[in-house]
């Protein structure tokens, strides 16, 4: 595996916390959380690597969502 | 009668035979094959066209090209664009031009009349357009200010440009995000802390001397301006408080009815806190309200070095 930037580790970051969030929702819906967190990262894969503002953007937009979808009362969203 | 000549209407109706009733909407081929007789359309068409010379539209239209004012005060403003929406597209800025003897006197005026009359795509905050709320804080012409309280300059060969507050994410346009702004707000406790009941149960009272101390401080309204207009935030604001944060520190520890001022002192005593100011002044120039965050910086200061 090649050595990744700060960046690269800092989304992977963000992705494994997004997947660690998935584990403390119900069991019945906690497929819809991973597939709707997997579809967000899919939908930037093909940004280029070299547009760091722009991928420091999402990493905070990304952030903000996490935010908001980890918290207790959100117990089920669109797989 | 007039019934009795309905009824008959309707009777003779439901008699007539059927070889008659034709839909509206099915012409037979007889007649729509009728005006294709004799000559062929294009040439009828030219015929009459050939009588007289077509007239240009300048002529027969009614609307008229705007008359260009010769008493008019056209200044441009150069505007930061960015929208995220469009996250890999670059920041840029954007020109509009005003006629300023028609627009209010104030940059707000010429923002909102922007946003209403050319584009309604540009996005800023606002509201109060009097100075008392704090939403419309940007960088104008280099300065962070309220645009409500910013006159626009009369001299129209100069351009203006405006930006979001510096140093700060911006959501969109001239929006920038204070998440981070208000949650250092939030880690100072700013309420009043007591432990003990007032001695007549009712209010907790203060001498007039007392309440003189928090003059150039209550007004405060939190617009972020001077916090974004100090290069030592730029660099450390995840740590240092920053000047508005530190002038509402001080409110409650200036607050002589606030019990826990050792513990605000306390939670102050660090060297990022407080002690990134290295007295730049920015802050105390470029406050909108005319207050002086520099001077309660110094207070606070003061005031640890005598109690420690």
């Amino acid at each position: 595996m090649p050595r990744l930037s700060g960046l690269q580790k800092d989304v992977l970051v963000l992705y494994r916390r997004c997947l660690r969030a998935c584990r403390a929702k119900p069991a019945d819906t906690r497929s819809n959380f991973q597939a709707f967190a997997r579809r967000e990262f899919e939908k930037n894969m093909a940004l280029n690597k070299k547009d760091f503002s722009t991928i420091e953007f999402m990493l905070r937009k990304g952030t903000r969502q996490l935010e908001i979808y980890e918290a207790p009362g959100v117990t089920n969203i669109a797989g | 009668m007039a019934l009795r000549l309905a009824t008959r209407r309707l009777a003779l109706a439901q008699q007539a035979p059927k070889v008659f009733r034709r839909g509206m909407a099915t012409p037979t081929a007889s007649d729509t094959l009728a005006h294709t007789k004799g000559e062929p359309l294009s040439t009828i068409s030219e015929a009459t066209s050939a009588s007289r010379a077509p007239i240009p539209p300048s002529k027969t239209t009614t609307i008229k090209e705007p008359e260009t004012d010769p008493q008019a005060k056209i200044k441009t403003f150069h505007i930061y664009r960015w929208n995220p929406d469009e996250p890999t597209s670059k920041p840029k800025m954007q020109s509009y031009t005003l006629d300023l003897n028609k627009t209010g006197p104030m940059m707000l005026d010429a923002l909102i009349r922007i946003k209403n009359e050319v584009d309604p795509t540009l996005t800023f905050r606002r509201s109060c357009r009097e100075g008392i709320c704090g939403s419309c804080a940007m960088n104008i012409d280099g300065v962070n200010t309220l645009a409500c309280l910013c006159r626009i300059p009369t001299e129209t060969a100069k351009e203006s440009r405006i930006y979001p507050l510096p140093h700060t994410y911006v959501v969109k346009d001239l929006v920038p995000d204070l998440t981070q702004f208000y949650k250092q707000y939030k880690s100072i406790k700013p309420y009043l802390q007591r432990d003990t009941p007032p001695p007549d149960g009712r209010e907790n009272r203060q001498s007039k001397a007392d309440r003189r101390k928090l003059d150039g401080l209550y007004e405060c309204i939190l617009c972020a301006c001077c916090s974004t207009s100090c290069p030592s935030y730029w660099w450390n604001s995840e740590e240092y408080l920053g000047p508005a944060v530190l002038l509402q520190s001080y409110r409650w520890i200036a607050d002589s009815r606030d019990e826990k001022t050792a513990a605000r002192k306390d939670a102050l005593n660090n060297s990022m806190s407080l002690y990134r100011c290295h007295t730049i002044l920015n802050c105390s120039r470029t406050c909108p309200k005319g207050l002086n965050p520099a001077l309660a910086i110094a207070e606070i200061k003061k005031s640890m070095a005598f109690s420690s």
